[in-house]
């Protein structure tokens, strides 16, 4: 157990669930109708997590795959603290910095006042932030857009900029969810280049991707969601085949 | 590995490597700590709010100070012109421009605080950062809007005849005093609306209610019986109406803030800050689950 790499983030019977306020209770019978006018609006709670545990090591990069809605994305909310637990546990040595698709950035603003705003939302301080801005504008590589507000951005620029910023900070854990998808070649190639650049660093990184190609080509190992459920937990090349298998 | 291990093989390993458990609500002083650390985020996320709501329109940030000029016209010709009233203010047109101005500060705390979680989803979905920020991100938004309408509002005072003096200081003291309050009050709501949603809808009638309190358009009542007795003692205690008058003090000659004004708005100042706050900070965890 000693030799064993230090654990970063461990996951212990993690359950999650969400209050959703919607409709959706069909009235069995015509007399309920008052009393369905009552409860029409009562929050629902749905589960997306039901008992997970495992445990990430330094220097691992681990994939998460699955099908739509099985739970990858609300277990990386999760073991970054954004989404509370509501039984079970969540260890982790630092905070965990989640990127993800929609990540925290002001459409009406240009480029480089998000750039600002991202750096200090992940807990930099101005100077820090003008050190780095420079790397960053240049990691992103979108040109002169960096001028324009966010919303004139394409879905790809917007991803790069977002993953350039959160990849500026040496985060000990970093949580990619999808954010890779969005880019074209060659900023996939970079941004694979800086995840194991931030793994070599001894950090660990955590990536959701319906692409199994890039999962099995950055991550030695992947774990399995299915229906909010830990199904499989291995070397990525044994989960991808089993998964293919299921699917198909 | 393919099995998982037990959950007391997990818990003995966190401890073992001194792992601390995530999430939860830290206890007040960290939370204070974590919150003085993210300052700067707090107060650029306020100064690029301020600046994008501004950016769409032709005249920009001349709006801040155009809308409430306007909402005061508007005011000023219904109860100035059209229903005229012995119980109208010496100096009419600059303490409704006082008035008016003042509140629109309180009214947009109170709004735009209820909506400062909900209306950041993705922020909060996205981030890890004491999510108090948020509401004091509002009340600063608003100060900021708040200095152009204090310039505009002292040339109005200025322009019916107020002198200038030294009196004008205690705008300060007051405007510090009323930011406390708002920051309690943004904090509240910003929780409240997380319990209950519908709030949002009643906020537009809360905010006409507690303007029609507040004193704007008439003086408060002399004789004390009746209707107009319990008008004054609403007006006496309403805090909307005391940090309004305070201002009336310093800039409007004939309008002295009236006895005890400055302890009250003191008190409430401190209470609703420090309320406020705990109970913001009580339900820490529940704003990640929406």
């Amino acid at each position: 157990m000693s030799d064993e790499p230090r654990p970063t983030v461990i996951v212990d019977d993690l359950h999650v669930s969400y209050t959703v306020y919607a409709t959706g209770r069909p009235a069995r019978e015509a007399t309920k109708l008052l009393r369905r006018a009552t409860s029409m609006r009562r929050a629902r709670e749905v589960v997306a997590l039901r008992g997970i545990s495992f445990v990430a090591r330094e220097g691992e990069a681990i994939g998460v795959i699955g099908r739509n809605g099985s739970g990858k994305s609300t277990l990386l909310r999760a073991i970054a603290g954004l989404t509370p637990a509501k039984q079970g546990a969540v260890y982790a040595d630092s905070d965990p910095t989640l990127l993800g698709v929609n990540a925290a950035l002001i459409n009406e603003l240009s480029g480089e006042r998000n750039v600002v705003l991202g750096g200090l939302a992940l807990g930099m301080t101005p100077e820090q932030v003008r050190a780095k801005y420079d790397e960053i504008v240049d990691f992103a590589g979108i040109g002169e857009f960096i001028e324009l507000p966010m919303r004139t951005y394409s879905a790809g620029m917007g991803a790069r900029l977002r993953f350039a910023i959160a990849a500026s900070a040496t985060h000990r854990i970093l949580l990619v969810d999808e954010a890779l998808a969005v880019g074209d070649a060659d900023f996939q190639r970079r941004s694979e280049q800086r995840i194991n650049e931030l793994r070599d660093e001894a950090g660990t990184v955590f990536l959701v991707s319906h692409s199994l190609k890039v999962v099995q080509e950055t991550c030695q190992r992947t774990l399995w969601i299915d229906a909010g459920l830990l199904r499989m937990d291995g070397p990525s090349d044994e989960v991808i085949a089993a998964y293919n298998e299921s699917v198909k | 590995m393919s099995q998982p291990p037990s959950h007391a093989e997990l818990a003995a390993l966190a401890a073992r490597h001194n792992l601390p458990k995530l999430g939860g609500r830290p206890p007040l002083p960290d939370y204070l700590r974590e919150l003085w650390g993210r300052r700067f985020f707090c107060f650029e996320l306020a100064r690029a709010r301020f600046r994008s709501q501004n950016e769409q329109d032709r005249l920009g940030v001349a709006w801040i100070v155009l809308r409430p000029l306007i909402n005061a016209a508007v005011y000023g010709f219904i109860f100035g012109l059209l229903l005229p009233s012995r119980s109208r203010q010496e100096n009419f047109v600059a303490s409704l421009v006082v008035g008016v101005f003042i509140f629109q500060f309180f009214a947009a705390c109170l709004t735009d605080g209820a909506k400062s979680i909900t209306g950041n989803a993705g922020l909060v979905r996205s981030l890890h950062f004491p999510r108090a920020v948020l509401p004091l991100a509002t009340v600063i938004e608003q100060l900021l809007a708040l200095g152009p309408m204090v310039v505009v509002m002292l040339v109005v005072t200025l322009l019916t005849g107020e002198p200038v003096r030294l009196h004008w200081l205690h705008m300060v003291p007051a405007l510090a005093l009323m930011t406390l309050f708002c920051t309690g009050i943004a904090m509240m709501t910003a929780r409240i609306t997380i319990h209950i949603r519908d709030v949002t809808q009643l906020l537009p009638f809360i905010t006409r209610i507690v303007f029609y309190l507040s004193g704007i358009f008439y003086a408060t009542p002399k004789s004390t019986s009746g209707a107009q007795g319990a008008l004054a003692t609403v007006l006496e205690f309403n805090p909307v109406h005391i940090y309004i008058s305070l201002v009336r003090g310093a800039v409007i000659v004939g309008e002295p803030a009236p006895a005890g004004a400055w302890l009250l708005g003191t008190v409430f100042a401190v209470a609703f800050a420090v309320f406020g706050f705990v109970y913001f900070w009580a339900a820490e965890e529940r704003y990640g689950r929406e």
